[in-house]
């Protein structure tokens, strides 16, 4: 009996695994690539090759497609996830590094680092139709989930620039912590988060007030405190937790978002970059940049599952369902 | 109420609700002194002579200020006063001071600017040094308005000798130029390796005329000239000392022992080099190269870290005001990201910019100090250059 009911167990275990149909995509800024991992098996099912330099990526909105953005080739790289090559590419504005899209589908809000400037591509006329300036290497991208704000970051003024999607102004510049990095308005659609890299923090404001309303610190037990650096996050759906990659300190900070404090250090690989949920949010990938590989944190059992070799300079991670 | 007086009343609030910075941006006027270097001759045909080293990463530095200023409505202004080799550069700073400048980078060696911080002492007026590297303005010659943004020679001294103890190529063979730089160089060295734990079992002194490699026999007169120099006790590595890069390229490939070079030469120590991209650093460089036509030196990288320093500090303070930006820089929250990987700040006891040092090769960023083994226990940055414990700058 014991073994039937063991033996159903790992069966049921089994079904589960086979049934999870995660593929994460991670971006390898340095060997041009992007690694395709099978989230049931953990292993790299597929390397396709892309521009040059690619960092940011997104899942398109119909679901057909990746889109890479290729630094050093000044264009975002458009993967047909059915061939799993590159199928074409979408203007962007010089040095493209992060790309967000529009809920509308129609329109992409590109970071142009080396020229200050947050291009707007249509996607279906595949033009830049507009230019807007910001601050000195823009950085992080973000479109609210109402479409009604952009946001930005720009790493050496030290700010997250507010656009009105529509008419395409600032609508406000908020001064943040030293290098900004990446920025999200809160799934409630009532706040702003801004990592800042070196202080390393991350800052959140009240949307419509522009204020400040609170700060998340971190430290590492036997990390310099130099070292603890906020790079990328993601918040849950639910708005209650956020994970928040804390580069060369190597651990991902899980944080309870009603006290803005730390509940958990996770610790991953080298130089973390960026962060994904799956889309059940029961795991964290991780892109590592220093060594190499990818993280698969198992958030339900708050536990490190694995590593996963990727390519070289792993930057960006996303995950299909 | 009439419809006069409600749109008087409505005029006048919004006047009042009006930010006050949507007038005139308030100005941040930076001043530049530069004194002309002695150009250095180029060694080989690959060499360039950097035009206005210095001058150009202070003049992006005040560029990516004023891209900042246009969102905090402050705008920053760069007067640039270039004085000819031993041209009269206290006139010069007394002229900045007199226009109501007080924060002012100098490019300018040591000699002159003790002088122009001397005569400008009773002004307030902040100097920051972004060329001078010796350790005696950060020590018994030190001022208490002169922040240094200039790695000292300490610092690359440490740095390097941090990566060859590292390597555990603890034996040095020491060769030093002629010049007054390099003995002070030398002296960074010694000091490392007693610190470090290395030891320099031999020492040269490169006593020729500067030989021109590139004559049609140049490089035969070379390749029995050097062996014979280097001729020495065993040693791991050879450390050379020459600032003004007047033999230094000969050596490699050439000495008696097949030993490695480092130093000004071969495995060089510095603050920033073009090959630096790391933590972002490929966008500095880019942008460096299209506004300078050329790669950016460690001169113009310690230009561009003094003008990004006063605009951090003056975005930070809200303020124009000299006196509230030079405080905040040497405050306890003034952080700069500068592409090092970690925020840079002012030591306080010497005004020594605290920053990593790069170790490199001729195409490729070889290692980044502090390395990892050497801790401390306040910043282990703190360990290149002169500690707190050290420091004779009284101030």
């Amino acid at each position: 009996m014991q073994t039937l009911r063991c033996g159903l167990f790992l069966i049921l275990v089994l079904v589960a695994r086979a049934g999870r149909a995660d593929t994460i995509y991670v971006s390898n800024e340095q060997d041009n690539t992007v690694s395709v991992v099978d989230g049931a098996s953990l292993a790299v099912t597929k390397t396709i090759p892309v521009g040059r330099r690619p960092r940011g990526l997104e899942i398109s909105r119909d679901g057909h497609s990746l889109l890479v953005a290729v630094g050093d080739d000044d264009r975002i790289d458009v993967v047909d996830l059915t061939s799993g090559s590159v199928a074409g590419s979408l203007p962007s504005g010089a040095d493209p590094e992060v790309f967000a899209t529009h809920p509308d589908g129609r329109r992409l809000f590109v970071a142009n680092e080396n020229d200050n400037l947050v291009s707007v591509v249509d996607i279906g006329s595949r033009r830049v139709t507009a230019e807007v300036p910001v601050g000195v290497e823009p950085e992080g991208i973000a479109v609210s989930t109402d479409g009604k704000t952009v946001l930005c970051t720009s790493e050496t003024t030290s700010m997250v620039h507010i656009i009105d999607a529509e008419t395409l102004e600032l609508t406000d510049n908020l001064l943040v912590d030293t290098r900004p990095r990446w920025a999200a308005v809160s799934p409630d659609g009532r706040q702003i988060w801004v990592s800042s890299e070196i202080r390393g923090t991350v800052t959140v404001f009240d949307r419509s007030s522009g204020l400040e309303t609170g700060k998340i610190e971190f430290s590492v037990p036997g990390v310099e405190q130099e070292l603890v650096q906020a790079v990328g996050f993601v918040l849950t759906r639910d708005g209650s937790r956020a994970y928040v990659a804390l580069g060369p300190s190597n651990r991902v900070a899980e944080v309870d978002v009603r006290t803005l404090t730390v509940r958990k250090l996770f610790l991953v690989g080298q130089r973390v970059w960026h962060v994904a949920l799956s889309p059940d949010e029961s795991r964290l990938y991780t892109a590592n940049g220093n060594s190499s590989d990818m993280t698969v944190i198992d958030l339900r059992n708050e536990e490190v599952l694995k590593s996963v070799g990727v390519g070289r300079g792993p930057w960006g991670v996303v995950v299909a369902p | 109420m009439s419809l006069r007086l409600l749109v008087t009343v409505w005029a006048l609030s919004m006047w009042l609700a009006m930010p006050a910075s949507a007038a005139q941006p308030a100005a941040i006027v930076v001043g530049y002194l530069g004194e002309s270097d002695d150009p250095l001759l180029p060694v080989g045909p690959l060499d360039e002579v950097p035009a206005r080293e210095g001058l150009e990463g202070v003049r992006l530095g005040i560029a990516d200020d004023a891209t900042t200023g246009r969102f905090t409505n402050q705008r920053f202004e760069l007067v640039e006063r270039l004085v000819p080799k031993d041209g009269d550069v206290v006139a010069a700073a007394q002229g900045l001071a007199g226009r109501g400048i007080g924060l002012v980078i100098a490019n300018l060696d040591a000699g002159p600017l003790l002088a122009a911080a001397d005569a400008l002492s009773a002004t307030g007026t902040l100097l920051i040094n972004s060329r001078a590297p010796d350790d005696a303005l950060r020590g018994g010659e030190c001022r208490p308005d002169l922040l240094h943004t200039i790695a000292s020679r300490a610092m690359l001294a440490d740095g390097l000798a941090q990566y060859l103890v590292w390597k555990k190529w603890t034996r040095w063979l020491l060769v030093v130029g002629r010049s007054p730089g390099d003995r002070l160089y030398a002296d960074a060295v010694r000091r490392a390796a007693s610190r470090f734990g290395a030891e320099i079992v031999d020492e040269k002194t490169w006593a020729f005329q500067p030989g021109n490699a590139r004559t049609d026999t140049g490089h035969v007169a070379l390749q029995t000239e050097i062996p014979t120099f280097t001729r020495a006790a065993d040693y791991d590595v050879l450390v050379v000392a020459d600032e003004r890069d007047e033999f230094g390229a000969y050596l490699e490939g050439r000495t008696d022992r097949p030993r490695p070079v480092a130093g000004t030469h071969g495995l060089i120590a510095t603050a920033w080099s073009p090959v630096a991209e790391q933590w972002g650093a490929t966008q500095l460089q880019n942008r460096f190269h299209r506004q300078a036509g050329r790669w950016m030196t460690s001169r113009d990288y310690a230009g561009w870290v003094a003008a990004r320093a006063i605009g951090e500090a003056a975005v930070r303070t809200e303020s124009a005001d000299a006196a509230k930006i030079s405080g905040y820089l040497r405050g306890p929250d003034f952080l700069l990201a500068a592409f090092k990987g970690q925020g840079l700040s002012f030591r306080l006891w010497d005004g020594q910019l605290r920053e990593p040092i790069l170790i490199v090769g001729s195409r490729l960023l070889v290692s980044i100090s502090p390395q990892a083994a050497f801790l401390h226990r306040v910043s282990e940055l703190d360990s290149l250059g002169v500690d707190e414990e050290e420091t004779t700058c009284k101030r």
